[in-house]
């Protein structure tokens, strides 16, 4: 009597999960025909528009830059100033004023032409209609002048040995005089690639452009994707539904990725991961404090369990591919014992300290360790886990609320923004000022020379701890060629990509 | 009848007031500064105030209420501080992605439930039975991402079958949009299935001890026929509300399911503009999710007097 019915709920089951495995047919046939000629690739910051003049963070000018927005000048893999829209440049005996020769034939993606009135138009746009901050990079300039189309002269308040490079960063961007009405949804730019589709925090589609002015990419269509969470993009390449993860927040997942399909690329960016202490006021505020924090803190250790071991020991707020770059690890040694001493003398044993970090992978898993290792020593943190950007900005960076806090400065030659005299830190840069000044306005060797004092003084000054260099670990299908190893700017330049 | 629904119109409209108060008043008091935030680290104090004035920021409080609340009755949302554009479209392409996904797992919860369900509850003494009743407990205590985690392991990484993340619109391409709707809609409603499967079993084993069924089978009728004749329209009663219940729940777990399967519904525009202070969509959201689910609710009790006629007569 029973089992009849059985039978009939059973093949109703049966039925029903066949429908349901049914529809699977097909499923992993996309991206295997197209593949030659386009490419999708995960990243986490997301553009909530496409307008960098008035949006800040990394996100919009690492898709724009160099691919759809272009400079007179761009900088290399090895932090080598290389000529772009600008063929080349000669600057005047007191080195105040450059001229730019522009390349010839360049078309904007909306079809006009590029001419010096172009580059006079962005660059004046920069100094008065910007809203990002960053436009203060343009300051140094006096005058721009555009003998004829294709010769821009710029005329600097003083010499600046940052000026140029600083044109690399997006404030070199190049817009076309008719261009800039729709920034938020319309990039026009004079770089290999046009954006074809833009869906604001989820992906934007680039097409290669056939008047581009420069060598072709290989590949015409590339997509970049936003994925929030490391997990589901380590999964998506798995399943072949992309084809490079840039920048892995999770490093742990990158051990799933070694074999003979995928390569594991792990170069340097310019983002120092600072364990930031307040000089300012607070329990910081003594110097042998902050010496007894250098001494306490086993780098090697907090980048071995924190980030997989993925990343450079540094030690100082410079990375290898800047100029001024000299290996300062050395400068203070774990020393656990030289720690309890000098916490002694300082007379804070025992003491608990605000230790605010920012809700972000990285931050949370240095932060455990960074405690621990501190706790030994006898120093207590008081950890407060704060949402980034907006709470950390707020309470942070900008009411100063904090003894102690870490987060990735990821800014291109940032040392001098970040160690002076009104930044959160709140080191005292009274001892540096008049080097720095001194370090621009001089010769390459002077600049050299300078910014190298600088550093090492800041790292003397136990001003923070410099705990390593954030990796650019990428993970990508292994017949995939030319992905920058070592990230310079802020753009992902995806012109010399490749299919093998 | 009409009084009982005037009742739940006015309850309705008191209830979206004070959601819209409530609302304001969090975004007023959470930390966090939106023209900080879109200026980042490089801003000056003189940068950050002139773009609070810009975004109206600076004006007392009841004066911005009341012009969100006026723009919201007019069908405007606002304009965002981010994107600088209009959120209504924002607000109603992501409704409708989310909608797609939370019918479409109700409907399957639904499809699996009420047979399990009724099966269980008739083969109570058998291990059939027991084995549903064991399952959908297991179901219950596992969490949505959990399921999404487990299926794209399964379904996407091992067997191939489908996308692991993505979103296509039905015009787009049909096939690649139900195929990419099948592990999140899987994930939403494996726990509600289970959920729901518990309550209709036990709302059919009430109802199978009912003085009603018991004559039904002394009048001749099996117990299944007894069942299906007289009980299932009683036994809805309490499942519909669940459903509903259900439905909010969904609007909820959505959140989580769209960051892991990077779907653009309404769940990852929120996280998105929490994450940018971008205030004025996170209030027009959560206005529009408050909005649904008490829709929801109406329906819900619009329904009651419908199936039971108890309730109707008293009322």
């Amino acid at each position: 009597m029973k089992t009849p019915r059985i039978r009939t709920w059973m093949a109703a089951l049966a039925a029903s999960s066949l429908i349901l495995t049914g529809c699977s047919a097909g499923a992993s046939d996309s991206g295997e025909q197209a593949k030659k000629d386009s490419m999708t690739i995960a990243f986490t910051a997301e553009p909530v528009n496409l307008d960098f003049t008035s949006t800040s963070g990394i996100a919009i000018p690492e898709a724009l830059m160099e691919n759809v927005y272009e400079s007179l000048v761009r900088v290399d893999g090895e932090g080598e100033i290389q000529p772009a829209l600008a063929e080349d440049w000669d600057v005047s005996d007191d080195r105040k004023t450059y001229t730019f020769h522009l390349q010839k034939d360049v078309k904007f993606s909306n079809g006009a032409d590029l001419t010096s009135e172009d580059v006079k138009f962005s660059y004046e746009r920069v100094q008065n209609d910007w809203k990002n901050a960053l436009k203060s990079k343009m300051d140094v300039v006096e005058s721009i002048e555009t003998p004829d189309d294709l010769t821009v002269e710029i005329a600097l308040k003083k010499p600046s040995n940052t000026w140029l490079f600083n044109l690399t960063s997006l404030v070199g961007a190049v817009f076309d005089t008719e261009g800039t009405d729709n920034l938020a949804k319309e990039a026009i730019g004079t770089g290999p690639f046009s954006i074809e589709k833009f869906t604001a925090g989820q992906s934007i589609d680039f097409a290669a452009r056939d008047d581009y002015w420069g060598e072709a990419p290989a590949v015409d269509n590339v997509q970049f994707k936003y994925f929030k969470d490391a997990v589901s993009a380590s999964n998506a390449l798995k399943s072949g539904e992309i084809d490079i993860v840039s920048n892995l927040q999770a490093p742990e997942l990158a051990g799933e990725f070694q074999s003979n399909d995928y390569q594991i690329i792990s170069g340097t960016t310019n983002g120092e991961v600072v364990l930031s202490m307040n000089n300012a006021k607070g329990i910081f505020k003594d110097k042998k404090a902050r010496e007894a924090v250098m001494h306490a803190i086993d780098r090697k250790a907090v980048l071995d369990t924190a980030w997989a071991g993925y990343g450079e020991l540094i030690g100082s707020m410079v990375p290898p591919t800047d100029p001024y770059y000299e290996d300062l690890t050395k400068v203070w040694d774990y020393d656990p014992q030289k720690a309890k001493d000098l916490i002694a003398e300082a007379g804070i044993e025992g003491e608990t300290f605000a230790f605010t970090v920012p809700n972000l992978p990285y931050a949370k898993a240095i932060s455990e360790i960074v405690s621990a290792q501190l706790e030994e020593v006898g120093l207590k943190a008081d950890i407060e886990t704060q949402e980034f950007p907006a709470v950390w900005l707020d309470k942070t960076f900008t009411e100063h609320k904090f003894d102690m806090s870490v987060i990735n400065h990821a800014e291109p030659r940032d040392i001098l923004t970040v160690f002076s005299n009104d930044y959160y830190i709140g080191y005292d840069d009274s001892k540096i000022k008049k080097i720095a000044e001194k370090a621009d306005t001089g010769t390459e060797e002077e600049y050299v020379s300078g910014m190298k004092k600088i550093a090492k003084t800041i790292t003397e000054d136990a001003a923070s701890d410099f705990l390593f260099l954030f990796p650019n670990l990428v993970i990508a299908k292994s017949d995939i060629a030319g992905i920058p190893a070592n990230r310079v700017n802020d753009a992902f330049r995806i012109a010399d990509l490749s299919w093998n | 009848m009409i009084t009982y629904l005037a009742n739940r119109a006015v309850q309705f409209v008191l209830a979206l007031i004070v959601a819209s108060v409530v609302v304001f008043a969090l975004m007023s008091i959470l930390p966090g500064n939106a023209a900080q935030v879109a200026l980042g680290t490089n801003a000056t104090p003189e940068a950050v105030a002139a773009l609070e004035a810009q975004y109206g920021l600076d004006q007392p409080p009841l004066v911005r209420y009341f012009d969100w609340v006026g723009g919201m009755l007019t069908g405007d949302f606002g304009t965002s501080y981010v994107t600088g554009s209009s959120i209504t479209p924002v607000i109603v392409g992501s409704v409708q992605v989310t909608g797609i996904l939370v019918v479409a797992a109700i409907i399957l919860a639904i499809v699996i439930a009420v047979p399990l369900g009724t099966f269980a509850a008739l083969e109570q003494r058998n291990w059939i039975g027991v084995t549903i009743s064991a399952l959908s407990q297991i179901g219950i205590a596992v969490p949505n991402f959990l399921a999404a985690i487990i299926l794209v392991i399964v379904f996407s990484l091992t067997l191939g079958w489908f996308p692991s993340q993505g979103w296509m619109a039905p015009v787009e391409g049909l096939g690649g949009f139900l195929l990419r709707l099948v592990l999140p809609v899987v994930s939403l409603a494996l726990v509600q299935a289970a959920i729901l499967t518990r309550y209709v079993r036990s709302a059919v084993l009430d109802v199978m001890r009912e003085d009603y069924i018991r004559t039904a089978r002394a009048k001749g009728l099996t117990q299944t026929k007894a069942l299906f004749v007289h009980g299932l329209r009683n036994a809805a009663i309490p499942v519909i509300t669940v459903a509903g219940v259900q439905l909010a729940t969904l609007l909820v777990g959505a959140v989580i399911i769209e960051q892991i399967f990077v779907i653009p519904g309404i769940g990852s525009e929120l996280v998105r503009a929490v994450a940018n202070r971008d205030l004025v969509t996170v209030q027009g959201i959560v206005m529009v999710l408050v909005l649904l689910v008490l829709i929801i609710n109406l329906i819900v009790d619009v329904l009651y007097p419908l199936v039971d006629p108890r309730i109707r007569n008293a009322s």
